[in-house]
């Protein structure tokens, strides 16, 4: 397979390599370098400065709540959305009524569960984010209103409006989106893992929380490290921005109480004309990403299972 | 998984002790099921019904006057208002939004799709200098944040003349699926036998032709799902746009969707905005509905591999 081989290869790779390469690299290399500017973004003239715009991060209030938030995000999400996911997957899975020789079964209407599951999955983030944020409205919002119809009038939180509440607000949006995704997942990891493995544990005598740490969780431990990865990329990247930009009022919220890293590199960049000092706030957002990635590959390592 | 297909003839020959204790444990075994149920049942219920709550209040009051949004929430409207359907269609620009949708879509996909199975061929089958680097070099786009890149970006696409345009958006749609497409699509070629392939080679078909006629065709299954995987992406894509298409003209739905909401709010029109909204919402969910299992297994196979 030699013949023309090479003039193939440049032929195929042009065109991907040059859009890519122009659109997704070329900015990501520049975005560095800019960090190093005191470039506004708004004339093409910037000189050197240096690590200046990196020590005006250490004085920054504002980047600092910032941080605070997204890796908050970045170590709870990713644990009560898996930890859930799992909870209703090994219940469809295992928490149904005994059938004829089956040691464990599935609840009936499983496939129904996971179909509904799932929608949240299909939506745009944006259209999430502006559907809560009518849910949350303090005056005529659903759920204000439903408390007020089961007689809990007194509660009438001002949900999004209150600093104490509004990143918890943002934070239950953002599990409400991700949970069902995982319980389909994990749900066909469970699938797969041969029943006898359970029968045998409960002839045993353990009983189903013994095979669910025993058995289930080790073997399903590959696909819950790169669902914790994907939770922990999505919590720090462009699902938290258009949560926290469409649901919250203001500059991130009542008193920056929701503001996270990417809103504030988009706002740095295009609201306040601070090109170079946005990069170097992303370059922040590229250390906690890769210094996350990193914890998970490292506490996630473990002995791997074949079966 | 062999172990599961093989076994049921060999075990009950084999093991029939366990038979006969099973009956023993039964009674208290079943005890604990039917608790075990109910439970179970209990919790799915409660989470089903706080997926799809949010989901059919909005269709529900996309259907009511403004006074009704406001005075009860909760009730069913009175009659159907459809106005608020055409209203949001026509006056509120939603047709504009989904055609513009529409085409940067429809464009984006198939040239995420073209050439990321092209770059994924080549990198899969073919051994030349800078292979694995060029491989690394686009599944490396996986992980990074796209916010960062953004800033420089959107300055690029100024100097192209690219900023606000249809097809610089839909460039840069291509350009941030293809680490996935391409990491998904050579792993999958891999998997395809080289025999058929070479034949055609043999046969006298160029390279070309080849990739075409033969291996995109046995492709089929890896690339509906990774189609699957970038339509919902890009359908749903919300921070580019936002950054790099500014033109009203040009806006796409969920952008349109968000202006909506700050411009209604204004406005007052409650209504036309949740009718937007659930148009929104309708297609994609009734494309779902319809093709629940290619699209679970498409994005199902993103997140494993």
């Amino acid at each position: 397979m030699q013949h023309g081989k090479y003039r193939f290869i440049v032929g195929f790779l042009t065109a991907p390599l040059a859009i890519y390469g122009l659109f997704v690299i070329w900015p990501f290399i520049q975005s560095i370098y800019y960090s190093f500017t005191d470039w506004s973004g708004l004339s093409p003239e910037f000189k050197m400065v240096g690590f200046k715009n990196y020590t005006r991060l250490l004085d920054d209030e504002v980047f600092w709540k910032s941080l605070q938030h997204s890796v908050m995000l970045v170590v709870l999400l990713p644990l009560v959305t898996l930890t859930m996911a799992l909870f209703f997957a090994f219940m469809l899975n295992v928490g149904g009524r005994r059938r004829k020789n089956a040691a464990i079964a599935g609840v009936r209407g499983s496939a129904f569960y996971k179909v509904v599951y799932f929608f949240p999955q299909v939506l745009s983030i944006a259209i999430v984010a502006l559907l809560f944020q009518f849910a949350y409205n303090p005056n005529s919002g659903a759920i204000n209103s439903f408390l007020k119809a089961i007689g809990l009038e007194s509660v009438q939180p001002d949900w999004l409006g209150d600093p104490d509440l509004a990143l918890w607000c943002i934070f239950a949006v953002l599990v409400w989106c991700t949970v069902g995704f995982f319980v389909v997942l994990f749900s066909a990891g469970m699938a797969s893992i041969p029943k006898d493995y359970y029968e045998a544990a409960l002839l045993d005598g353990a009983n189903r929380i013994t095979t669910f740490f025993r058995i289930t969780l080790p073997l399903l431990w590959d696909t819950v490290q790169s669902g914790w990865a994907y939770v922990g990329i999505l919590a720090l990247g462009a699902e938290s921005f258009a949560v926290v930009q469409i649901m919250t009022v203001g500059p991130g919220g009542p008193d920056y109480s929701t503001t996270v890293l990417p809103l504030y590199v988009y706002q740095k960049a295009f609201r306040d004309g601070q090109a170079a000092y946005a990069t170097t706030i992303g370059v922040a957002l590229l250390f906690v990403t890769l210094l996350f990635v990193a914890v998970v590959m490292k506490l996630g390592r473990r002995e791997r299972l074949e079966y | 998984m062999k172990t599961t297909d093989t076994p049921p003839a060999d075990t009950t020959g084999e093991r029939p002790p366990v038979a006969k204790t099973a009956p023993a444990a039964a009674p208290k075994e079943k005890a604990t099921g039917r608790t075990l149920n109910v439970f179970s049942h209990g919790f799915l219920i409660l989470w089903a019904f706080m997926v799809a709550m949010p989901l059919l209040w909005a269709v529900m009051t996309s259907f009511k006057t403004d006074k009704e949004i406001f005075s009860s929430p909760w009730a069913l409207p009175d009659s159907l208002h459809f106005d608020n359907w055409s209203r949001a269609w026509t006056e509120a620009n939603m047709s504009d939004y989904f055609l513009n949708t529409i085409i940067v879509v429809g464009f984006s996909l198939l040239g995420t799709m073209l050439l990321g199975s092209m770059a994924a061929y080549v990198l899969a089958r073919f051994e030349f200098p800078g292979n694995r680097f060029i491989y690394f070099l686009f599944i490396g786009g996986m992980s990074f944040p796209i916010i960062l890149a953004l800033v420089p970006l959107f300055y690029v696409m100024q100097n192209l003349s690219l900023l606000n345009t249809l097809p610089g958006l839909i460039l840069v749609y291509i350009g941030y699926s293809l680490p996935f497409t391409v990491f998904f699509m050579t792993s999958f070629f891999r998997t395809l036998p080289t025999s058929v392939a070479e034949a055609a080679f043999v046969d006298g078909a160029s390279h070309t032709r080849t990739f075409f006629q033969v291996m995109l065709p046995m492709a089929k299954p890896g690339l509906i799902s990774i189609t699957i995987f970038n339509f919902l992406g890009q359908w749903n894509q919300y921070l580019l746009p936002t950054v790099l298409n500014t033109e009203p003209e040009n806006k796409v739905l969920t952008q349109g969707l968000v202006q909506l909401a700050v411009s209604q709010g204004y406005k007052g029109d409650w209504s036309g905005l949740f009718a937007g909204l659930v148009m929104a919402m309708l297609p994609v969910l009734a494309a779902y509905i319809v093709f629940q299992r290619q699209v679970v297994q498409g994005l199902t196979a993103g997140a494993l591999k």
